[in-house]
């Protein structure tokens, strides 16, 4: 079978989104000068053109549920089309890297319906667990598996709270060459790094607002100034099973 | 006292038909295995929602097995007991048999077996199974230096501190193997301390057992009867093993019991698991506890020669059930992700996943114990592993 991997690589960050990267701390020291003082900035936080992952960025996702409509799967569908996940029609065995959870409140009867994905954890316990270092955390928070490592123990699969991971039973045909997939080894969702290091919005956000209810905000959960920063800062989310203390970079609201 | 060696000679037709059989079973697994790889896991029970299976059952089985086979060995050179001394070196074998069969198994039930060499190559040292990795190597690496302190004379005096470290070895493997569970914080069923000490006693149960029966079928085909002392002493410590494990099973439900968190895989366990629960208590509880130590510590017929091996097929019985009932009931609760929610999801969230074990997957299990035991008995027959009759009558 042929496998390339998700590239371990950093990637090219574009220049407009470091421009912005630099612009959103330029603010934050609020210069008076900004010919003198970008440059200086520049000196600290610049990298080369081929190192550009880095820490500064935390991408993340915020849904919105009360937003999210029962019934609704433009998500998914987005996902789906993207990654070529379409399946072999057995559910049992079929990966699903974004399905839609219906959560009833057994006391009051209140439903919600969300979104469940990889939650891209600061501390996976999927990363703790992979004997290979397959499973590894991006600098900027994306949590990813080599496909050329893994080997297919299905560790991480145990380990991960919230059944975020496939595990490929059988052999595939026309994936996509950005998001290369393989029989005997474990994926997940990869945030649609392909499209992030392409300064776009992954596919599940983009079908969000096209076709669903506008219920996800994707971006820089590190940049004060970006939407998803400030939505939080202003209005309570959470993450799902806080107790274990994940750091989660998907967040939820309304919840 | 001096013990005398042979290796095993045995002219018996059943002998035969017995290794050929074996030889045939494990070549079949190993088919099985083959194509499992090459369809992919959908052909096996194995799924998304029970991600380890009946090959996992097989591997943890004889990797638990094989740490407490050693137990006759470490039992002669640790604490000096000299009647168990003449089988300390069939016990080392069987040791690293055992594990090389559940290694065997883990291995070819990996979604990408061709890369093992890459898990040789890379290693997370935060991961548990990292660290199995080197236990194992390891456990057998110490048992073979063992082996050779017992087969060389000059090494003899050796003998007993490297049996202390073999022994000090297979606790550590055992915990090892253990925290692969314990570790696992997100599935209620494994999250517990509890996971580690169960499977030290259920490793000394199955060890115990499976010497039992394998050192009596070779003394059978040597001519050379295990001893009666022998076999009535390992059967009683195999009973005390017995209440000991049903001992600390008790201890970790009912502390279960106690957080609420954990009252709905208890309940799943205990009550309403379907078959879980029939296995659990027909099968781990009942036949393979309370049955094989009441025939032991009841009556004289579970110290007779058949008692004695009834009793040990009886724990080896539970022991499977009780690894089935952890590693497949433990992942059919679905996982909780909204504490006091009813949850559900095209992706069987909140519901009690589905697992039959398929045909390939029992081959390839019972595949890896064929070849476990097939490895035990060719080397027998090329090493002095087996006492010599002198040794037995002195001792007698
Ligand atoms: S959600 Fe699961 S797969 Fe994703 S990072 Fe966390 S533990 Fe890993
Ligand atoms: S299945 Fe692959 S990614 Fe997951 S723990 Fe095993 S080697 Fe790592």
């Amino acid at each position: 079978m042929n496998l390339s991997s998700e590239s371990k690589q950093p990637a090219k960050q574009p220049d407009g989104q470091r421009r912005r990267l630099l612009a959103g701390v330029a603010g934050a020291v609020s210069l008076g000068s900004v010919g003198g003082g970008f440059s200086l900035i520049e000196l600290a936080l610049a990298k080369s053109e081929d190192e550009t992952i880095s820490s500064l960025n935390r991408w993340g996702l915020l849904i919105d549920t009360a937003k999210c409509a029962s019934g609704c799967d433009a998500c998914v569908k987005g996902c789906s089309t993207e990654h070529n996940l379409d399946g072999f029609d057995r559910p049992e065995t079929d990966a699903q890297w974004i399905r839609k959870l219906e959560v009833t409140d057994r006391q009051t009867g209140h439903v919600s319906s969300l979104p469940m994905l990889c939650q891209h954890c600061e501390d996976p316990p999927c990363v703790d667990v992979c004997p290979t270092g397959a499973s590894f955390r991006r600098e900027d928070g994306i949590v990813l598996v080599d496909k050329h490592i893994c080997i297919g123990c299905r560790y991480c699969v145990m380990a991960c709270p919230y059944k975020a991971r496939s595990f490929v039973h059988e052999s595939l045909h026309n994936q996509k060459s950005y998001s290369p997939r393989g029989k005997g080894t474990v994926e997940s969702c990869t945030l649609c790094v392909h499209r992030i290091d392409d300064d776009r919005t992954p596919a599940c956000v983009e079908s969000c607002n096209r076709d669903g209810n506008g219920a996800m905000v994707f971006g820089d959960l590190n940049d004060a100034d970006s939407q998803i920063a400030q939505t939080m800062r202003d209005t309570p989310s959470r993450q799902i099973r806080e107790d274990l203390g994940l750091n989660t970079g998907v967040r939820y609201q309304n919840l | 006292m001096s013990s005398h060696f042979k290796t095993l000679q045995s002219k018996h037709t059943g002998y035969r038909i017995i290794v050929i059989l074996l030889a045939a079973i494990a070549l079949v697994g190993y088919g099985a295995a083959h194509y499992m790889e090459l369809e992919g896991h959908w052909v096996t029970g194995m799924n998304n929602q029970v991600v380890w299976g009946l090959p996992h059952v097989f591997a943890i089985f004889l990797i638990l097995a094989a740490s407490g086979a050693l137990n006759v060995a470490s039992i002669s050179s640790v604490f000096g007991r000299s009647v168990y001394k003449p089988w300390s070196r069939l016990s080392a074998l069987l040791a690293v048999c055992l594990l090389v069969g559940g290694l065997i198994i883990l291995v070819l039930d990996l979604g990408r077996p061709e890369r093992l060499i890459v898990a040789m190559t890379h290693y997370n040292f935060k991961s548990i199974f990292a660290w199995n990795i080197f236990l194992y190597t390891g456990f057998i690496l110490v048992v073979a230096g063992y082996l050779w302190t017992m087969f060389e004379r000059g090494m003899n005096q050796h003998s007993s501190k490297v049996g202390i470290f073999a022994f000090a070895w297979r606790f550590v493997l055992t915990s090892g193997t253990g925290s692969i569970f314990g570790f696992l914080v997100a599935r209620q069923f494994y999250d517990a301390a509890m996971m580690v000490p169960m499977f030290i006693v259920l490793s000394l149960v199955l060890g115990t057992a499976i010497f039992i029966l394998l050192s009596q079928l070779l003394a059978h085909w040597s001519q050379q009867p295990v001893l009666p002392e022998l076999l009535e002493r390992l059967v009683s410590l195999l009973a005390i093993f017995i209440v000991l494990e049903l001992f600390l099973v008790t201890v970790f439900h009912f502390t279960n019991l106690y957080a609420t968190e954990h009252h709905g895989i208890e309940r799943f366990i205990l009550i309403d698991g379907g078959m879980y629960t029939f296995i659990f208590w027909a099968g781990q509880v009942f036949l393979g506890g309370v049955v094989p130590a009441a025939l032991v510590f009841l009556s004289t017929w579970g110290r007779s020669p058949q008692g004695i091996k009834l009793v040990a097929i009886l724990a080896i019985f539970g022991a499977m059930a009780q690894l089935y009932v952890t590693i497949i009931g433990g992942q059919a609760y679905p996982l909780v992700l909204f504490p006091g929610k009813e949850v559900s999801s095209t992706f069987y969230d909140g519901v009690v996943a589905q697992y039959s074990p398929s045909l390939p997957e029992l081959l390839l299990g019972v595949g890896g114990v064929a070849l476990a035991v097939l490895l035990v008995i060719l080397a027998t027959r090329i090493l002095p592993f087996m006492p010599d009759d002198r040794v037995s009558r002195s001792v007698s």
